[in-house]
């Protein structure tokens, strides 16, 4: 998965995205609004908390029988006439897209958005490949238009207001409407118009798929705007890039995740549109069809006991959109495809533990638990998040830090000096009563944290000077 | 190729460990067990009056819904188009020709038995192309299952419903659905379907949360959904 490039660890991102008032308005009032409106719609069913385990349990025992279900899958997608492909990482997982486009003698692909798509990196790759990737979801193509990136799983252009939307629809759009108004339903109509001509005459289309059916074979998308029905449906040639984590054991298993996706990620009781197909129908859809399952970390994520139950996220969202760190970072600040509380304990286990950013992902959060509380499968962010801190290995000066603060705390009088001490450097560390950024080899303590800058008095020296007050 | 697969494959076997390795009838029968303690039904058809359920959730979705009685769904189809045609026409001034709706092979033909003057029927025997499709106004069809909860409805493509791009790319809908196809909930109509066929389930008119999740009606797929609930 591509770390966004020259992505700074999460203090540092966070930061500059604090530091944006349209941003932050305009995420408080998209999660605010969505927030409300999910609540509503979890009310109305009694047995919520029954789904809700239903579905934790079916992930679990999925994963536990991950080889069986993923052979089963296999033999009957490929009995129903479509080819299953491997990839173990992102690298092979283009290339073998790439072929699969190139012997359809295409040029440009319509897209659906897609998560694993964005995690492969996939749109660059094709691009090196000389193929144009479209994205067709309204928000993907925002993004896509504007040449910026993701900041959510569900809205990737939720960091956007409608006043930008329609500034970059008219800077980037040659076909956008004169006198274009920042109203939703102009905006979705002019992406309407931009993208007919594309999905007719599309040859080749590429999606995820949010289920894949291991005993009969099916794959699932879940969508709104009907760019979803268009890409798997039209073109000729259908690729299918899904992660292994994505399958369900049985048909059946349909009716406990669509009663839980759709209410979790927008609120309503069901999506406007979901597409199910199984390998090629004569007569009716693309006349190939191919399915690449994508490892890509993920079986390193199942191999931690802890960790892997980030395995069964169904990516609704539902934890970004009720999250206080996220509510005030936005996605960006994350560096990865993923983001949010889901964000901050799948990165770093897809991807590692290796660069500061993900190093740093780990402790982007309060620990207070409103993610764990809304997810449909029951994933305890907290307690990954707990458990992947202490995986984080400790720089040499964080571990000095350490060792250190032991030998001071053993000795009221060291503690006593080091107290003095601090209060003396105060005005030297922390400019703006926090201390944010120290030259190396300090940097490797305030890399990944801001800290207090400390008081010019400590509470030892006030007691002793005035006798808790009294003097 | 083999190479990925097999090496995926022992990565999962080796994460999961010795306890992993069972029969595919050991797994089946650890699925079997699974507890499954929500309810079958959020209404009980037994009740609840489920076609009004269904009719107020796809309402709610701002699909057209429309009760009409088995003999009047001729009279009612022939209406919804020329209410549509007269639509389609008033965007072009001073237009008068006929206007073109599809519909599948396999629809009941009485149901077309009603239509107006100005109103055009188009089979697609042979496919039409994409760009053919896209000249049409709108289609009838019928459709597999409805749900109820969800106010959904859910086509297979099967006879009278036409292949998947048939009900996508005009745009408008009409599409009939007998009592006896909703279902009250999900695992009803789950269970009903036949999971090799291709499946479509539509609930209202394409939309989008993308523009600060406020949900908009109209983006690539049908942007009028006209329900005919035949009772």
């Amino acid at each position: 998965m591509p770390t966004y490039v020259g992505m700074p660890s999460f203090p540092k991102a966070a930061r500059t995205a604090v530091a944006d008032s349209q941003l932050r308005h305009n995420l408080t009032h998209a999660t605010h609004t969505i927030r409300a409106k999910r609540a509503g719609a979890i009310a109305e069913l009694d047995d919520w908390e029954q789904l809700r385990q239903a579905a934790k349990v079916i992930k679990d025992h999925t994963l536990a029988n991950l080889d069986t279900y993923l052979l089963r899958l296999e033999e009957n997608v490929t009995k129903a006439g479509g080819h299953v492909h491997w990839a173990r990482d992102a690298a092979e997982a283009n290339a073998i897209v790439a072929t699969l486009v190139r012997q359809a003698k295409a040029d440009r692909v319509v897209k659906v958005k897609s998560m694993a798509t964005q995690e492969i990196g996939l749109n660059e790759a094709l691009a090196a490949n000389g193929i144009q990737a479209i994205e067709t979801d309204l928000a993907e193509l925002i993004v896509q238009l504007d040449h910026d990136l993701p900041s959510h799983i569900l809205v990737p252009a939720i960091h956007k207001n409608r006043a930008e939307i329609r500034d970059i629809f008219r800077r980037e759009m040659p076909d956008a409407p004169p006198g274009l108004t920042d109203d939703p339903a102009q905006l979705a109509a002019a992406a309407r118009t931009h993208l007919r001509q594309e999905f007719l005459k599309a040859t080749v289309g590429i999606s995820g798929a949010n289920f894949a059916i291991a005993d009969t074979g099916s794959l699932v998308v879940v969508e709104s705007e009907g760019n979803g029905r268009m890409c798997v449906t039209l073109p000729e040639t259908l690729i299918s890039v899904v992660g292994i984590e994505k399958i369900l054991p049985s048909w059946r298993d349909l009716e406990v995740f669509l009663a839980l996706l759709p209410r979790s990620s927008t609120a309503e009781r069901m999506n406007p549109y979901t597409s199910i197909w199984t390998g090629v129908s004569d007569q009716d859809g693309p006349k190939a069809f191919h399915l690449v399952l994508v490892d890509n970390g993920r079986t390193a994520s199942l191999a931690d006991r802890t960790g892997r139950q980030a395995l069964r996220c169904i990516r609704c969202s539902a934890c970004l959109n009720v999250c206080p760190v996220y509510e005030r970072t936005g996605g960006h600040a994350y560096g990865s495809p993923y983001p949010g509380p889901i964000g901050a304990i799948i990165s770093p286990q897809l991807r590692g533990l290796e660069s500061a950013a993900d190093r740093s992902l780990p402790f982007a959060s309060t620990l207070c638990g409103a993610c764990y509380e809304v997810c449909p499968v029951a994933i305890n962010i907290p307690e990954a998040l707990v458990h992947l801190r202490a995986k984080v290995k400790h720089t040499m000066t964080e571990r000095t830090v350490f060792h250190l603060s032991g030998l001071v705390l053993q000795s009221p009088r060291k503690l006593a000096a080091a107290q003095r001490f601090a209060s003396a450097s105060r005005k030297i560390v922390a400019r703006s009563g926090r201390i944010r950024r120290l030259p190396p080899p300090m940097s490797g303590w305030t890399d990944t944290r801001d800290a207090p800058a400390p008081p010019p008095e400590s509470f030892r020296a006030w007691w002793a000077r005035t006798r808790g007050g009294k003097r | 190729m083999t190479l990925a697969r097999e090496h995926i494959l022992a990565r999962i076997r080796a994460a999961n460990g010795p306890g992993g390795a069972v029969s595919a009838a050991a797994v089946d029968s650890a699925y079997g067990a699974i507890p499954r303690d929500y309810l079958r039904a959020h209404h009980d058809p037994a009740r609840h009056d489920i076609l009004a359920l269904f009719a107020d959730r796809a309402a709610d979705y701002r699909a057209v819904v429309e009760r009409v009685l088995e003999p009047d769904i001729p009279a009612a189809i022939a209406r919804a188009l020329t209410g549509r045609g007269a639509s389609v026409r008033g965007q072009t001034a001073g237009a008068t020709a006929p206007v073109r709706f599809a519909a599948p092979a396999g629809l009941p033909p009485a149901w077309l038995g009603d239509l107006q003057a100005g109103t055009e029927m188009a089979g697609d025997e042979p496919p039409m192309t994409s760009a053919e499709l896209d000249a049409i106004a709108g289609v009838v069809t019928g459709c597999a299952v409805a749900i109820a909860e969800t106010g959904t409805i859910i086509l297979d493509h099967g006879p009278g419903q036409g292949r998947r791009a048939l009900s996508l790319v005009p745009d408008f809908h009409l599409v009939v659905v007998r009592a006896d196809q909703v279902a009250a909930d999900l695992p009803d109509a789950f269970a009903r379907l036949t999971p090799a066929r291709p499946h479509t389930l539509i609930s209202g008119p394409s939309a989008t949360s993308d523009i600060e999740l406020i949900r908009v009606e109209g983006v690539h797929g049908p942007r009028t959904l006209h329900i005919l609930l035949s009772l």
